[in-house]
């Protein structure tokens, strides 16, 4: 109730005050003026911003106490885990640490707009792990203080097995706060069944002919990102002149009436179905989830490479089993299988050797599927590949309401 | 004393559902229309300035979905009389003695939770779905597709929100005195003019209701458009689910609800002015 504006109050007030005499009705309606007065003007939401940098004190604040209760719960994408939850299995027999397991994230701001208000108000979100991709949203966890400082010293097994590029990322400086779950590409998806070409590049995405085929994600950095690798614009080192130029032509392909809808993850679905023949989707999703005739391709123009990452919500009730199975996930033999299902990019670069030798050993179809797994691009990419790829941009909170204001309506129609 | 408490009562009586609405409809109302006045952003926080530009910002960016959302409300309202009235005139003159099991069957499907007959929809209209894979390049052309366009979300919209619609017009039309349909009858008056003269002024205040009541929701719903419709079905719903827990826009949010809250109002009350339950009442007595 703080910061009213003296010059409102007066302004509300003073004319009736000059008069002398007052009908009953209108001190009441004065009360009533006043008293709205008060209440709009109250009640600002309090900024949260400035706490993202971590220093060793944090750290042990934070884990002062805490102490393994014997049980977790997991925040993760479909697709994520094998079907029949092997990983978990193994986890839960070797630590004795129940899991409950929930695949209830979908798109990163929905997720974000879902777990933002128990975490303003320091409540728990019923989750002590979340699997969240490097970007805007992450970057408001990090930024509002809602992510439990990592205790490096405990994830030995990180330290040891995890791939350089995957360590000390730009999005997290020192794995203050996350450490990697896995890394994919987005890519384009086509359903060989309808189309009867090759699908080789962005440009594609953008052609008439696949008139209402056409799927685009809803997410405004992976669109945004699309818009600018046609424009041959390098999404890391664009600006908003950029921004503006592929907001323009993402437009003109929505109201060609290219696309047919803008998807977060349902895109799996629609293409295997071939309610749309090609579209912007994600690797391991095509890898592993769609139909077999349906394939993948980074666009000759670029793709973006992002990782997902595991992270503690500040409010966890269970931290230190979530930090037991972050580093339990780094010993290269658990995280073998999750790769042989999800189909995603190991943070793990010793998974290859591994996946080798095991076909060397498998027979039969077995032998095929691991031999595709170990020498498949999408999950080990070529140098030359990698040289296409992108990161999202780092956005500051300025830049970031100017990125969302232009990139943001373009999926909702305006 | 006595006299005194007597006074009180009626006051007393109305003490529980005041607090309710006090504590869930007054006080958020307020702190809305205070958030839809700040500026600012989630990290740096929001401060009151009274920016009523936010307003202005809102119908300017999303004006035409403003237009779209009632423009599919009144489709789709159309719609539900359209199927309503029917159904409501054969149950309550023609149901006999299962008046009630007709109803239930009505009902039936509603006790489905709602995002899941939406999503069953979806599936009966998509591409290569039981319907439209068959008829799609041999009557229709290929590319044709229902999934994913307007005509789509209003008829999720219409099927959702159709019992809404039935259930007030039987009752109104329940209520009719058979008596006076025979009066009808017996001054001569054809089948049809005892429809338009006697049955339909006195079903009126039904569809009244039914309008207001299929009309408001569905100009606001975002369920639909969101599982049913593409991108140029969005609807101002979406928008304002967005702004608010997407994009952590709460004032843009506040102000856009107001602005819907505010058009609904008006269009309401122009409404009921026009065809209000008054001149229905009139049309009744005459």
């Amino acid at each position: 109730m703080s910061n009213i504006d003296p010059a409102f109050l007066r302004g509300l007030t003073r004319p009736r005050m000059a008069r002398s005499t007052f009908a009953r009705r209108d001190v009441l309606r004065m009360m009533g003026a006043a008293g709205a007065g008060l209440a709009l003007s109250a009640c600002g939401v309090q900024g949260q911003g400035g706490k993202e940098k971590v220093s060793q004190t944090d750290v042990q604040k934070y884990w002062a106490g805490k102490v393994k209760n014997g049980r977790l719960n997991w925040a993760n994408w479909p697709g994520y885990m094998q079907d029949d939850r092997e990983t978990i299995k193994a986890f839960e027999k070797e630590t004795g640490i129940k899991v409950t397991y929930k695949e209830v994230i979908q798109e990163m701001g929905p997720w974000f707009g879902k777990i933002q208000a128990p975490l303003s108000a320091g409540q728990s979100i019923g989750f002590d792990l979340m699997i969240m991709t490097n970007g805007i949203q992450l970057e408001q966890c990090r930024q509002l203080g809602y992510l439990a400082p990592l205790d490096l010293s405990k994830l030995p097994n990180f330290q040891k097995n995890a791939g350089e590029s995957f360590k000390n990322p730009s999005y997290d400086p020192g794995n203050a706060h996350t450490i990697p779950y896995e890394s994919g590409v987005t890519g384009i998806a086509y359903n060989t069944k309808y189309v009867d070409e090759e699908i080789t590049s962005i440009a594609q995405l953008f052609d008439a002919k696949y008139k209402g085929k056409v799927g685009m994600m809803g997410d405004s950095q992976e669109l945004g990102n699309f818009g600018m690798f046609l424009l041959g614009i390098d999404p890391e080192k664009s600006t908003k002149a950029d921004w503006e130029k592929a907001a323009a032509k993402l437009r003109e392909q929505r109201d060609k009436g290219i696309v047919r809808k803008y998807y977060s993850q349902d895109y799996v679905d629609a293409v295997s179905k071939g309610d749309v023949w090609l579209t912007m989707a994600w690797s391991g999703d095509v890898y592993s989830l769609t139909s077999p005739d349906v394939k993948f391709v980074v666009p000759k123009e670029g793709g973006t490479i992002w990782t997902d990452n595991m992270c503690i919500p500040k409010t966890a009730e269970n931290p230190v089993d979530a930090l037991t199975l972050m580093d339990w996930l780094y010993v290269p033999e658990n995280n073998v299988p999750l790769t042989e299902f999800i189909n995603y990019m190991p943070p793990i670069p010793s998974t290859q050797e591994i996946l080798k030798q095991k076909a060397a050993q498998a027979t039969g179809d077995e032998k095929k599927d691991l031999t595709r797994l170990a020498t498949s691009p999408l999950i080990f990419p070529s140098e030359a590949d990698l040289a296409r790829l992108r990161h999202y941009r780092r956005l500051t909170q300025a830049e970031e309401q100017e990125y969302q204001k232009i990139f943001e309506p373009i999926a909702k129609g305006s | 004393m006595a006299r005194g408490r007597g006074r009180l009562t009626p006051y007393l009586m109305i003490l529980p559902s005041g607090l309710w609405m006090a504590a869930f409809f007054l006080i958020p109302m307020v702190l809305m229309v205070s958030l839809s006045l700040q500026t600012g952003n989630l990290i740096d926080g929001f401060r009151q300035t009274f920016h009523w530009q936010n307003y202005l910002d809102g119908i300017d960016t999303y004006g035409d979905k403003f237009i779209r959302s009632l423009w599919y409300g009144f489709l789709s309202t159309v719609l539900c009389i359209a199927i309503a009235y029917p159904a409501a005139y054969w149950i309550a003159f023609r149901g006999g003695r299962h008046k009630s099991t007709y109803l239930f069957l009505i009902l039936l499907p509603y006790f489905v939770s709602f995002i899941l007959r939406t999503v069953a929809w979806k599936l009966v209209l998509t591409d290569n779905g039981p319907i439209l894979g068959p008829l799609r390049g041999t009557i229709l052309p290929n590319d044709f597709h229902i999934l994913d366009t307007g005509v789509a979300v209003v008829s999720g919209l219409t099927y959702n929100f159709l019992p809404f619609m039935v259930l007030p017009i039987y009752v109104a039309l329940e209520r009719i005195d058979p008596r006076v349909v025979e009066a009808a009858y017996d001054l001569y008056a054809s089948r049809v003019q005892a429809f338009t003269r006697v049955i339909l002024p006195l079903s009126l205040p039904g569809v009244f209701a039914g309008v207001i009541m299929t009309f408001v929701p569905v100009s606001s719903d975002y369920v639909n458009a969101e599982v049913l419709g593409g991108p140029q079905n969005t609807m101002i719903g979406n928008v304002i689910q967005t702004e608010y827990f997407n994009n952590s826009a709460y004032p843009m949010a506040s102000a856009l609800s107001f602005s819907l809250m505010a058009i609904l109002l008006v269009g309401i009350f122009a409404y009921a002015r026009t065809l209000g339950t008054q001149d229905v009442l009139e049309a009744a007595g005459r």
